[in-house]
């Protein structure tokens, strides 16, 4: 049984057998393809690269958390074909975006544009932090005047506070301080 | 300022009342940007006569639903019966849209399947099934490839359109028509684009 082995066994195994597997498999790989064979899976991989580009600015309507570039939903795979054709005839990359906003409203984008409807969202944050900024500034320099205009000690007191640090008992103090006329 | 103390209360209750209103709208109806702009044009062949086609532009000067179905698509047979019903009181013409019939079917492989097969398929399930569920249809049209279904940001089966007499998208209805959507909603909105003409 396993579990009457000794810990560090179980412990030595693991790494063994990941050299192992480091070792095995890309042999097995290589056994499969011949080196400098490799072909592109596409037809045209400067095209592919741009429809991928494009399909991860795209949601997936069905599965609403990932673009289409990573949803296997039929749709998506509608929608990549969708954008793979319309760049193949020659669209431009707004073009093809427009053509998707148009049919599944801006909700088919990962980015949101900036408009009216979206300020908040796109301002919000900015909104957020020079307001606080504003309020930090403002509090800061009421707090400094406040400061200003407080009573400071008077001559009696800060020669008790002097003494009360010397080490005076606050009997002491007091007499210390009683001897001088307030101002 | 006595109440001042209730200032991050006043915050607090405020983000619960957007939160609350977040929680009660569902994401699953994304909001179609296609709302009283033209239908997409668009030319099919009749699920009846497949060698016929039909257009978009044969409805105008009516009001008229379009409802995409499939016979795969699990709850177009929850919502059969109230479409039924709503034919049978003749209320509006109906025009099926049948959406990816073959290849929407994930039980089914369609790839390197050909049109031609996949298209007698098609038309063979389909009319099996209204055979089978009842027909509400005025017609239905074969979206053999799921074009015309981009065409109105169809993302799911069933999807229904409302459409006035000039071809304008007026409504869009996700999912599966209740009774209840139907008599609070639809005819209501129907019966509007009736009397305005």
């Amino acid at each position: 049984m396993r579990a009457d082995r000794p810990v560090f066994v179980r412990y030595l195994m693991a790494p063994l057998f990941a050299a192992w597997v480091a070792v095995m498999v890309p042999g097995a790989l290589h056994a499969a393809v011949e080196p400098g064979t490799a072909v592109p899976l596409v037809a045209d991989p400067a095209l592919e690269a741009e429809v991928l580009e494009l399909s991860h600015k795209l949601r997936c309507l069905v599965c609403q958390n990932q673009s289409i570039a990573e949803s296997n939903a039929p749709l998506a795979i509608d929608l990549r074909n969708q954008v793979r054709e319309q760049l193949a005839a020659g669209k431009g990359k707004d073009d093809v975006l427009e053509y998707l906003v148009d049919r599944y409203g801006d909700f088919v984008l990962y980015e949101p544009p900036f408009k009216a409807t979206t300020f908040l969202l796109w301002g919000g944050p900015a909104l957020l932090l020079f307001g606080g900024a504003g309020w930090l500034a403002f509090r800061l320099r009421r707090r400094a005047r406040e400061a200003a205009a407080e009573p400071h000690l008077t001559d009696a007191e800060r020669a008790r506070a002097g003494a009360l640090l010397a080490g005076a008992t606050p009997a002491a103090a007091d007499q210390s301080s009683a001897e001088e006329p307030r101002s | 300022m006595k109440a001042k103390f209730l200032v991050p209360l006043a915050l607090f209750l405020l983000l619960v009342g957007f939160l609350g209103f977040g929680l009660s709208l569902n994401p699953r109806e994304v909001p179609s940007p296609l709302i009283d702009k033209p239908a997409p044009a668009f030319t099919l062949a009749r699920l009846d006569q497949p060698a016929q086609t039909f257009a978009l532009d044969e409805m105008r000067g009516q009001v008229w639903l379009l409802n995409v179905w499939a016979s795969w698509c699990v709850a177009c047979r929850q919502e059969h019966p109230v479409l039924v019903e709503l034919a049978r009181r003749g209320i509006v013409p109906i025009v099926g849209l049948n959406y990816k019939e073959v290849r929407g079917d994930g039980g089914l492989d369609a790839r390197g399947m050909a049109l031609d097969a996949e298209t007698g398929l098609a038309i063979e399930r389909a009319r099996g099934w209204l055979r089978a569920h009842g027909d509400p249809y005025q017609l239905s049209v074969l979206d053999i490839d799921g074009r015309v279904g981009i065409d109105f940001g169809v993302y799911g089966v069933p999807e229904t359109f409302l459409i006035d007499r000039e071809g304008r998208i007026r409504y869009k209805h996700i999912g599966p028509v209740t009774p209840d959507n139907l008599q609070n909603v639809l005819i209501p909105k129907i019966e509007e684009l009736k009397r305005a003409s």
